[in-house]
């Protein structure tokens, strides 16, 4: 007997105070629709949320867990790309 | 919420008419009865849907009708002035005090008829909270503004299952269709208006009943369509009785499991 299975969706919900959404989990659904369908009854029952994003999980490309050195160590030695050596002016305010 | 608050304690002439009592209390009593026994009928599936994303969705359409349920019954107990709460409507009335329609208090079967059911009655519910927004009472249009909120979801969720599961499979399509047509002449009695429905509507309270009908054609009619199914060809008012009180053998056995503990033990608080 086969068991056919909903695709994976990955959610992303925007909350009420943030700017960006972020990625809260994952659900099964049919299709896209019923995906945003379903993250509303999974992930807002809160109020966590005023907008939601689905994308396929099978849409989405990730780095190589193996790759974790190349990518990421050189970064590691290179304080001067945090922008902590300049003197903001008082004038200029909060940043 | 101070706005709501105001329009709360402003009096509501409509609810302080004498005359109108006895009808507006069946009425009242009608309108939270279906909300209460579709509501206890779609929590039996919570922890038994066939997926976690379901069961989850049915189990909060359950919730918002409970809450709809205790805005209603407590109108209704308070319009009554017997004493009584909205606890008290639920769980101490007998099945033939019940005034919800048949429809809802039908047995839930598979997902098919599950689904069917609640898009029917969405279907409904929805025209019918729009009409309730313009009550002349403004307890009763404030009441229909809040659930509409959650209803227009519940409609949104149906509406798309029943074309998903309609335009699926082979055997989800003749499930649907087989739904369709077994609860078909159950859907007539939301759509019968009695001597308590005519009193609500005469007294700007309801909208009456017969002029929903257009726009739940309309609704249902484009809804299935789009699923691939059949409008049976039989008469949708088969059905009867419900709301006076004269229900399915269904009904005790529902108000057994969900009037036993206060039955049991009278007063228990959780």
């Amino acid at each position: 007997m086969s068991k056919k299975e909903w695709p994976l969706w990955e959610i992303f919900i925007r909350g009420q105070h943030g700017l960006n959404h972020r990625h809260v989990g994952s659900l099964h659904a049919p299709d896209a629709e019923m995906a945003v369908n379903n993250a509303r009854d999974v992930y807002t029952r809160r109020k966590e949320g005023v907008s939601i994003w689905v994308v396929k999980s099978t849409d989405i490309t990730a780095s190589a867990p193996s790759a974790k050195g190349p990518l990421f160590d050189p970064a590691e030695s290179k304080v001067y790309r945090h922008p902590t050596f300049f003197d903001i002016p008082d004038d200029v305010g909060h940043m | 919420m101070s706005a709501i608050a105001e329009i709360t304690a402003a009096p509501d002439p409509v609810l302080a008419d004498d005359g109108l009592r006895r009808a507006l209390f069946e009425w009242l009593c009608r309108m939270g009865d279906n909300c209460l026994i579709l509501g206890h009928r779609l929590s039996e599936w919570c922890g038994h849907g066939p997926a976690l994303e379901e069961d989850i969705a049915l189990a909060n359409t359950a919730l918002d009708l409970i809450g709809h349920t205790q805005m209603w019954l407590a109108l209704a107990a308070e319009i009554e002035g017997k004493g009584r709460s909205a606890d008290d409507l639920a769980f101490l009335r007998d099945a033939m005090k019940f005034r919800n329609a048949k429809l809802v208090e039908l047995p839930n079967g598979d997902m098919a008829v599950t689904l069917m059911r609640e898009f029917l009655f969405d279907a409904w519910h929805f025209e019918m909270l729009t009409g309730l927004t313009e009550s002349a009472s403004p307890r009763i249009a404030e009441i229909a503004a809040k659930a509409l909120k959650e209803v227009s979801y519940h409609l949104e969720r149906s509406s798309d299952l029943v074309v998903r599961l309609g335009d699926g499979s082979d055997e989800s399509h003749r499930r649907m269709q087989d739904a369709l047509n077994r609860l078909w002449p159950y859907a007539g009695e939301l759509f019968t208006a009695d001597k308590v429905d005519e009193a609500a509507a005469a007294a700007g309270i309801a909208p009456e009943l017969a002029a929903l009908r257009a726009a739940w054609d309309k609704t249902v009619g484009e809804v299935l369509d789009e699923a691939t199914l059949t409008l049976p060809e039989i008469r949708f008012d088969v059905h009867q009785g419900g709301k006076q009180g004269r229900h399915t053998e269904h009904l005790g056995y529902i108000l057994a499991e969900m009037q036993f503990l206060q039955r049991a033990y009278p007063g228990a608080e959780w």
